[in-house]
């Protein structure tokens, strides 16, 4: 026996696609709640922090130039760290993927990706203590060979205890999650792409070039971002490494160096006035909107070179 | 430039599973051999062969000899790098670089191991190629787009240009047109026909019409049983093969009485 629909049924629903759809939603809900909410909470807290009396900015007496000197501190100490680390995870993912025999291959991807679950203050105690000695004759070196360009122009610090230290601390930290990322990536290159480079007789290299890096461009970016969110927002390895003064100064070896606004918080929240709090609450309201400055002008970029290409 | 190939007692291994055995064949110059066959049977994996391309699957390798008019590919002292460059092959789905434009995309083998190339010379390299492979005139203006924005006929004879852009001497073609409509199959096939002038030509498919049509010579391979190695049954000019072959097992599988 057929029955015959009434022309307004609505389309048969599943009990379980619909629980699933609605917890589905429900997550992707709640962390843009969540993202709303701190910014809600950052912006009500901190905008009194914009205009608090003049005394609190000391050494300076107004916000914009308190905050100045942290948030070159931040890009600057995030842009030593990437420097050093984007080289150096695409090498390591490359040699994964690529280079690697598999019996060695597995073991090394999963000690880097224990390096991510090592917690930052453990960093922070490492690259204040053993890091910083190590290197002062480094800093010593590269005063004495490389003063002429204004990152070395010393004098080299004591303590060791430099902007450079805590980008190289910082760098160890962005480095997993840049491995582990493009890896997947690099990886998954369609087998095909990379036959053709090598039936054309491309060497392994040229097949890399040819096949690997285009396809895996946007999701490298996408791990740089990553690791650069995580170089801009780390906290305890900043606060340990540095003794910092407000400075602005492209001077990595010497022993004044600019904080970032994350350590800057994380040093003086405790001790601090409610006047105080909110103009560190404020300087967290910038951190917000640079992360986000820098995440949409990197997607523009490799947005506008993929058009590019596919145009 | 065209040259012929000899194979003796070659056996293909995929780490301990032998995928072939014992073949023995003389690929003629400038003409087009066919490899037919069911599928499993180890032409795709014989044709992969012949440029070294089967090793770069790990644990895969190679007994036995092939030579390309008197040098050995598999000496110890032969660059497999070097032999793809000599012997292009086009394969099953066509892969234009997706990022490159058509006019890059012919000059990709060119451009490798950081050969300068002049403009001209650039130029007419990219006007022969794509003349050669029969889409100069659909594609010369708009050689600046990307070469996946093709139809997939264009992008196997893009793939085509590619290929012969570096002038090799033998053209090996893996079920080239299994993935194009047989409009586009007849453009490869009448392309097959033009390249066999100077060109070496092997090519593996599962159309048997496809063999008779554009290949001189064709090879049968076959299992000897589910799970034992590939092997060639029989290889004899295209005319023999489909009117009087000499084994039985070629004429049952020819004329479809068994798969």
């Amino acid at each position: 026996m057929s029955v015959t629909a009434p022309p307004d049924t609505k389309p048969v629903v599943r009990l379980g696609d619909r629980l699933f759809a609605g917890t589905a939603r429900v997550a992707a809900l709640t962390i843009m709640l969540a993202l709303a909410g701190v910014f809600v909470f950052l912006a009500i807290e901190g905008i009194p922090g914009l205009s608090a009396p003049a005394e609190i900015y000391q050494p300076f007496d107004n916000f914009w130039s308190y905050v100045g000197p942290l948030v070159f501190g931040t890009v600057l100490a995030a842009v030593v760290a990437l420097i050093i680390a984007v080289p150096f995870s695409i090498g390591v993912a490359l040699f994964i993927s690529h280079y690697a025999p598999p019996r060695v291959a597995g073991p090394l991807a999963y000690v880097i990706d224990l390096l991510a679950a090592v917690p930052s203050v453990v960093y922070g105690l490492w690259g204040g203590l053993a890091l910083g000695q190590a290197m002062k004759p480094v800093f010593g070196w590269l005063f004495d060979n490389l003063s002429f360009l204004p990152f070395f122009e010393g004098p080299p610090s004591v303590t060791g205890r430099t902007i450079l230290t805590a980008g190289i601390v910082l760098a160890i930290m962005v480095v997993p999650i840049t491995t582990a990322i493009s890896r997947e990536v690099f990886a998954q290159t369609p087998r095909l792409h990379e036959e053709a480079a090598m039936a054309l007789g491309a060497t392994q290299w040229e097949t890399i070039r040819y096949a690997v890096f285009p396809y895996a461009r946007s999701g490298v970016v996408s791990a740089v971002m990553l690791g650069l969110g995580r170089a801009l927002g780390e906290t305890m390895a900043v606060a340990m490494v540095l003794s910092a003064t407000p400075v602005v100064t492209l001077n990595l070896i010497s022993n004044t160096n600019p904080a970032t606004i994350a350590s800057n918080i994380a040093s003086n929240y405790k001790e601090a006035t409610p006047d105080k709090q909110a103009v560190l609450i404020a300087t967290g309201l910038v951190l917000f909107a640079v992360t986000f400055a820098v995440n949409f002008l990197a997607r523009w970029v490799v947005g506008r070179s993929e058009r590019k290409v596919t145009r | 430039m065209a040259k012929s190939i000899d194979i003796s007692d070659l056996d293909i291994y995929y780490g301990d599973f032998k995928a072939v055995e014992g073949v023995n064949m003389t690929i003629r110059a400038r003409a087009v051999t066919a490899f037919i066959g069911p599928s499993g049977c180890g032409k795709s994996t014989f044709l992969r062969a012949l440029n070294r391309m089967h090793e770069v699957i790990p644990g895969a390798r190679v007994e036995g000899k092939v030579m390309v008019s008197g040098q050995s590919l598999y000496d110890p002292g032969v660059d497999p790098v070097a032999v793809r460059r000599q012997i292009g092959m086009v394969f099953q789905r066509p892969n234009p670089f997706p990022t490159m434009s058509i006019y890059e995309n012919v000059l990709a083998g060119n451009r490798l191991n950081s050969r300068k190339i002049k403009k001209a010379e650039a130029d007419e390299i990219v006007e022969r190629s794509l003349k050669s492979a029969n889409l100069w005139t659909e594609v010369k203006d708009r050689l600046s787009k990307p070469g996946m924005g093709l139809s997939g006929g264009q992008q196997q004879r893009l793939c085509i240009a590619r290929a012969i852009a570096v002038e090799p001497e033998v053209l090996l073609m893996d079920e080239p047109c299994s993935a194009l409509d047989p409009i586009s199959t007849s453009a490869i096939e009448d392309l097959i026909h033009e390249l066999k002038a100077d060109y070496t030509i092997v090519i593996v498919t599962h159309n048997m019409q496809q063999a008779a049509r554009v290949s001189d010579d064709t090879g049968f391979f076959n299992l000897k049983a589910a799970g034992q190695p590939g092997h060639l049954v029989e290889f004899n000019p295209t005319n023999k093969m489909f009117t009087n072959p000499d084994e039985e097992s070629t004429e049952a599988y020819i004329s479809g009485r068994f798969g």
